[in-house]
């Protein structure tokens, strides 16, 4: 005999462990009722951000259910160069992922060398009928509005190397600028008189800021409050500074501004742009926001390609553009609280705007109250919400672009 | 009118012999039939409710919450759906013995509560044979459950059916050794004789008052134990067994006649734990020597008044309660016995040790 407790120990150690748990609060639950709170790798559905899909086909073999679909054809691109040679790339016509045979193994979402593909916690799309499942690129895009951003870093985690230099980078940068900031505000302070007889919509460019480092202490103090880690909160204060600078200049700039232009949106789809490319100030900026490499990347890519499409859709609009619709919801941007306001009317300006389009996490207040009234979780209504404002600000840099 | 029906509810309290007992003798009849039929059906529901609760609790879940309030009606809910269920009967299936089984397995419980004293004067009969009676009609459930596992066709049903004939007749000997122990020392086989015999009690040279309980502890724990295995419940559920044998006895059955093997052994949890409490706990008293308010007669237990009445009815179904409670507890706690284990545990444990209780309460009985 192993055991030397006398007899009958173990049948009370066995009722002791029962009683214990009569008392505990149950483990259950109530699903249906309140919302489960799930971890961010929570294998929920798979989202394609479909700007990075080069339709390199892996996922697709990879899988071992053979669920994905993808139909794609190819394009010759024109040389960039005179004399240089014409170029093909593929174009993605169809991405679809069947959840009917999809085991959700993740093997995709891993293999995935342009991080087209995500996870994303939401679970709530059983359906009647058994098509249903079979979620084409449309669906799959929206997916995406609900992936959470990966989590943070542990506190005294070493940076991951391209961090950590775009962060030194952006340093030395505001470092080298902020000799020249004094003149360069006094420049714009005189270029603030012209502007008024305009267009009311001073460019970004124009607007530009130069700090020493400064910080926002407000945010600061507000981050640290929040238990985020001295570095990401030194960053994104810094980041505060600059966009509060930026958007006091502006202020101070802008006369009027009624941008009711009414214009015909060029779609963007139609508009053909080369990808891989990286837009490399929106990288700079989500890093030293404390994004991590990867998410800034793929957002970077994205707005990249974002960029180049309104370009084109602005040049193009400007060639032939009528009085056609403008779109319904337009300057009501994101009419909402202080903080975002900062944020919100930054983008509004113009060109670099486009850049804080995905990442810098504002949301629109009209749809995420109208969401929480709806039942939605906070987690979910966030998300929308942050969809809606960028959809709404995409259709107002077009309109924009159109019109001027 | 109030007034009216409390001088009728007290002229009913007010005999000292059954609430249930009329003039005429068919409005007895009827009488008493309803309330054995009402507790049967009523009581086994609530302690069903309780195993429900306490079971999901202890494993840190939080059991019925949909089915009324705090999923009270749960069990009402699952004998609706039974009820609407096909009621499938094996072809190869001994047609008539398996549609009876349940039903020899369900009536004798309810014939039990037609003595069993849950309050002053609240009990359907007070056999002079009371125990004797119990005892006796507790154990044909024993047929229907052999009828069920051999009419089934199905070496499941019949290896469930034998083990359950095995197991039941290996600890009704402890279990009527240990009843018998309360008798020879209460002098008598009425258990609500049993309940006034407990009451007058005192410690052997001393006025204190103490229930059968205090000196049969063994004879009680060996009541418990073989009352827990006599029921096939958890850890003595070899039976059914679903890990090995489907299971059991009722691997066959379906809808309503399934609802009817459960109702038996809910039941059977009741009329166990009141039979425990009769013989051991003092019956509808509150605690030993205290007399009910209102009451009068032997031990302040009897002649009682409405209060005293309802009062006696709360205090029995709270020990039945209790007890319910400890039955589950020793489920989710324990692991089921192997058959040989149980056996043995039986016929070299239990019978002696209610052997020895029997000859110990005599040899007191005598000297004292």
């Amino acid at each position: 005999m192993a055991t030397t407790s006398p007899p009958g120990v173990g049948l009370m150690k066995g009722l002791a462990v029962t009683i214990k748990h009569l008392f505990r609060y149950p483990a259950t639950q109530m699903y249906p009722k309140e919302r489960p709170d799930l971890p961010p790798r929570t294998r929920g559905v798979i989202a394609l951000m479909d700007e990075n899909c080069t339709v390199c086909m892996l996922c697709s073999r990879e899988c071992p259910d053979w669920c994905i679909y993808i139909d794609s054809h190819k394009e010759t691109v024109p040389p960039a160069k005179e004399g240089g040679r014409a170029r093909t790339r593929n174009v993605l016509d169809r991405f679809a992922i069947d959840f009917s045979l999809c085991m959700y193994c993740g093997i995709c979402v891993e293999v995935c060398p342009f991080d087209a593909l995500w996870w994303s916690p939401e679970f709530e799309y059983a359906e009647y009928e058994i098509d249903g499942l079979l979620h084409e690129m449309g669906k799959l895009r929206e997916w995406m509005d609900t992936v959470p951003p990966p989590p943070p870093l542990d506190a005294g985690a070493v940076p991951p190397a391209e961090a950590a230099d775009a962060i030194a980078k952006k340093e030395k940068e505001l470092e080298a600028e902020a000799a020249k900031q004094q003149e360069t505000e006094a420049k714009e302070q005189e270029a603030a008189a012209p502007a008024d007889g305009g267009d009311g919509k001073p460019k970004k460019a124009e607007v530009k800021v130069e700090g020493a480092g400064e910080i926002d202490q407000e945010t600061y103090d507000q981050l640290i409050a929040e238990g985020k880690s001295e570095r990401i909160a030194r960053s994104k204060a810094k980041a505060a500074w600059v966009r509060k600078e930026k958007e006091r200049l502006a202020a101070e700039q802008e006369a009027g501004g009624g941008d009711d232009a009414p214009a015909e949106k060029p779609k963007a789809a139609d508009v053909h742009v080369e990808a891989g490319e990286i837009d490399q100030e929106t990288y700079d900026q989500l890093i030293a926001e404390g994004k991590s490499e990867r998410m800034a990347r793929a957002k970077a890519k994205a707005a990249y390609v974002r960029k180049q499409k309104a370009k084109l859709a602005e040049e193009a609009a400007a060639g032939g553009g009528d009085d056609g619709d403008g779109g319904a919801a337009s300057s009501e941007a994101a009419g909402d609280e202080a903080p975002e306001d900062a944020e919100a009317a930054e983008p509004k300006q113009g060109k670099l705007a486009d850049v804080h389009v995905e990442g810098a996490g504002e949301i629109d207040q009209e749809t995420f109250d109208q969401l929480i009234a709806e039942g939605k979780s906070e987690r979910i209504a966030r998300s929308k919400a942050k969809a809606a404002w960028v959809r709404k600000q995409k259709q107002a840099q077009l309109e924009e672009g159109g019109g001027s | 009118m109030s007034e009216v029906l409390w001088n009728t509810a007290a002229s009913f309290t007010a005999q000292s012999t059954s609430i249930t007992t009329f003039d005429s003798f068919a409005v007895s009849v009827v009488v008493k039939i309803a309330f054995a039929l009402g507790l049967f059906f009523v009581v086994p529901i609530v302690g069903g409710y309780l195993e429900h609760k306490v079971m999901g609790r202890m494993q840190a879940r939080r059991g019925p919450v949909e089915a009324g309030p705090f999923g009270t009606l749960q069990l009402v809910a699952d004998g609706i759906k039974f009820i609407q269920k096909e009621d499938v009967i094996p072809r190869a299936a001994d047609r008539w013995v398996f549609a009876a089984a349940p039903g020899v397995a369900l009536v004798p419980g309810m014939l039990i509560f037609l003595v069993l004293p849950f309050g002053p004067g609240v009990f359907a009969l007070d056999l002079e044979l009371g125990l004797f009676y119990a005892l006796a009609i507790s154990s044909v459930s024993v047929l229907g459950i052999l009828m069920g596992g051999w009419a089934s066709a199905n070496k499941f049903s019949l290896i469930g059916g034998l083990r359950a004939g095995g197991q039941l007749i290996a600890y009704e000997l402890p279990l009527i050794l240990a009843a018998i122990t309360v008798a020879v020392q209460a002098g008598t086989l009425s258990l609500v004789g049993i309940v006034e015999a407990q009451a007058t009690f005192m410690l052997p040279g001393t006025e204190i008052n103490v229930w059968y309980v205090f000196p049969q502890i063994l004879g009680f724990g060996i009541f418990f134990l073989a009352a827990m295995a006599e029921l096939s419940r958890p850890p003595f559920d070899m039976p059914i067994a679903d890990s090995e044998l489907v299971f059991g006895y009722m691997t066959e059955y379906t809808g309503i006649k399934f609802a009817m093997f459960l109702l038996t052994e809910y039941g059977g949890m009741i009329l166990m734990s009141a039979l425990m409490v009769v013989l051991y706990l003092g019956g509808w008293q509150l605690l030993p020597g205290v007399p009910l308010p209102g009451c009068e007669g032997t031990g302040g237990l009897f002649d009682c008044g409405v209060t005293g009445t309802l009062l006696g009815v709360g205090i029995t179904l709270g020990k039945i309660m209790a007890l319910v409670f400890l039955m589950v507890w020793a489920r989710v706690a324990y692991p089921r016995l192997r058959e040989d284990q149980l056996q043995r545990f039986a016929w070299l444990v239990l019978v002696p040790l209610a052997l020895l209780n029997l000859a110990l309460v005599g040899v007191a009985k005598v000297v004292f």
